[in-house]
């Protein structure tokens, strides 16, 4: 298993805290799901900010504070840094937005923040696109773990390009890779650690569902199932029949 | 002293960014920037405010 900078991750799901109907019911979804990772971000002090952390540090799951809504260098690198102080952690999910309905990374920006965080002494986790070129340079600024998008955040329409994302397993075998954003359904989870893939980074999915905690649920055991399957060596798909049952020792019965 | 706080303007006594955080009840895990530039908690006693300061008091927050 790909250690992200060191640390073995408990379960492959990593979950965000954000749009749960009540604080009650983001406990349940990380309960029921036993999500191993917990993003989390760093907004104005209005009085909710204490009790929602001493919530989070009592579910005893790692930390990986992002730098959501930053449209610059300078912003996400302040921001990396403000929430390395307050969370007490070097993991940094870099999110530097280009584009405002996408919310497409800009990954000009993303490299050179990466760059900059990495010489200060900071894990990046960056939010990325597949591009092939563009994780490689952040690989080669000192990043080891690379989250390119399934799909524009919130989207829920999974994986829009799979052969983008294999294409970017088979170029990065030893690097911890996860899909990060666009994640609608279990079966868009499985798919993606089907591909290879090391964890899947989602919020809206099981935060916005009738029901989060069972989502929550669902969406581990997808992703269990998936990284199964990707172990188990999966055949290949053909295009025309095999047939399963033995040929030799059938009756002559016409 | 005239500063704007968390995008508010706000008329202060506080001459220290520490000061400032016990003055309008700001305590528990922040973390601190003035003009836009991160100032570490340990540099926050010896951080001297000065008349149209912007400050930003973060704390945790959801996110996806």
């Amino acid at each position: 298993m790909r250690a992200f900078y060191g640390t073995e991750l408990p379960n492959p799901l990593m979950l965000g805290t954000a749009q749960y109907p009540s604080p009650a019911i983001l406990e349940q979804a990380f309960r029921a799901s036993g999500a191993g990772v917990a993003t989390v971000s760093l907004r104005r002090e209005s009085g909710a900010g204490q009790t929602f952390w001493s919530m989070i540090r009592d579910l005893g799951v790692l930390i990986l504070p992002n730098t959501a809504g930053c449209h610059t260098v300078k912003e996400a690198v302040t921001t990396a840094h403000m929430a390395r102080e307050v969370f007490g952690t070097p993991w940094i999910k870099l999110e530097l937005i280009g584009h405002t309905d996408s919310l497409q990374p800009d990954v000009f920006g993303l490299v050179e923040a990466a760059r900059i965080l990495t010489e200060d002494g900071f894990q990046v986790f960056p939010y990325t696109t597949d591009d092939l070129i563009v994780g490689e340079r952040l690989l080669a600024v000192g990043c080891e773990v690379l989250m390119p998008w399934g799909a524009p955040i919130g989207s829920g329409r999974g994986l829009n390009n799979e052969y983008a994302l294999r294409a970017m397993r088979a170029e990065f075998p030893d690097t911890p890779l996860v899909v990060d954003a666009g994640i609608g359904l279990p079966s868009h989870a499985a798919r993606a650690m089907e591909l290879g893939y090391d964890a899947v980074l989602l919020n809206t999915a099981v935060a916005r569902a009738g029901d989060p905690a069972d989502m929550a649920r669902a969406m581990a055991l997808a992703i269990q199932a998936g990284q199964l399957a990707h172990r188990a060596d999966p055949i290949e798909a053909r295009d025309m029949a095999s047939a399963s049952t033995p040929v030799i020792g059938k009756a002559f019965l016409s | 002293m005239k500063i704007v706080l968390n995008g508010e303007p706000r008329e202060v006594e506080a001459e220290t960014l520490a000061a400032l955080l016990v003055e309008c009840g700001l305590s528990g895990r922040v973390a601190t920037a003035v003009n836009e530039s991160f100032v570490p908690t340990s540099l926050r006693g010896g951080h001297r405010l000065n008349d149209g300061d912007r400050v930003e008091v973060l704390a945790p927050m959801q996110g996806g």
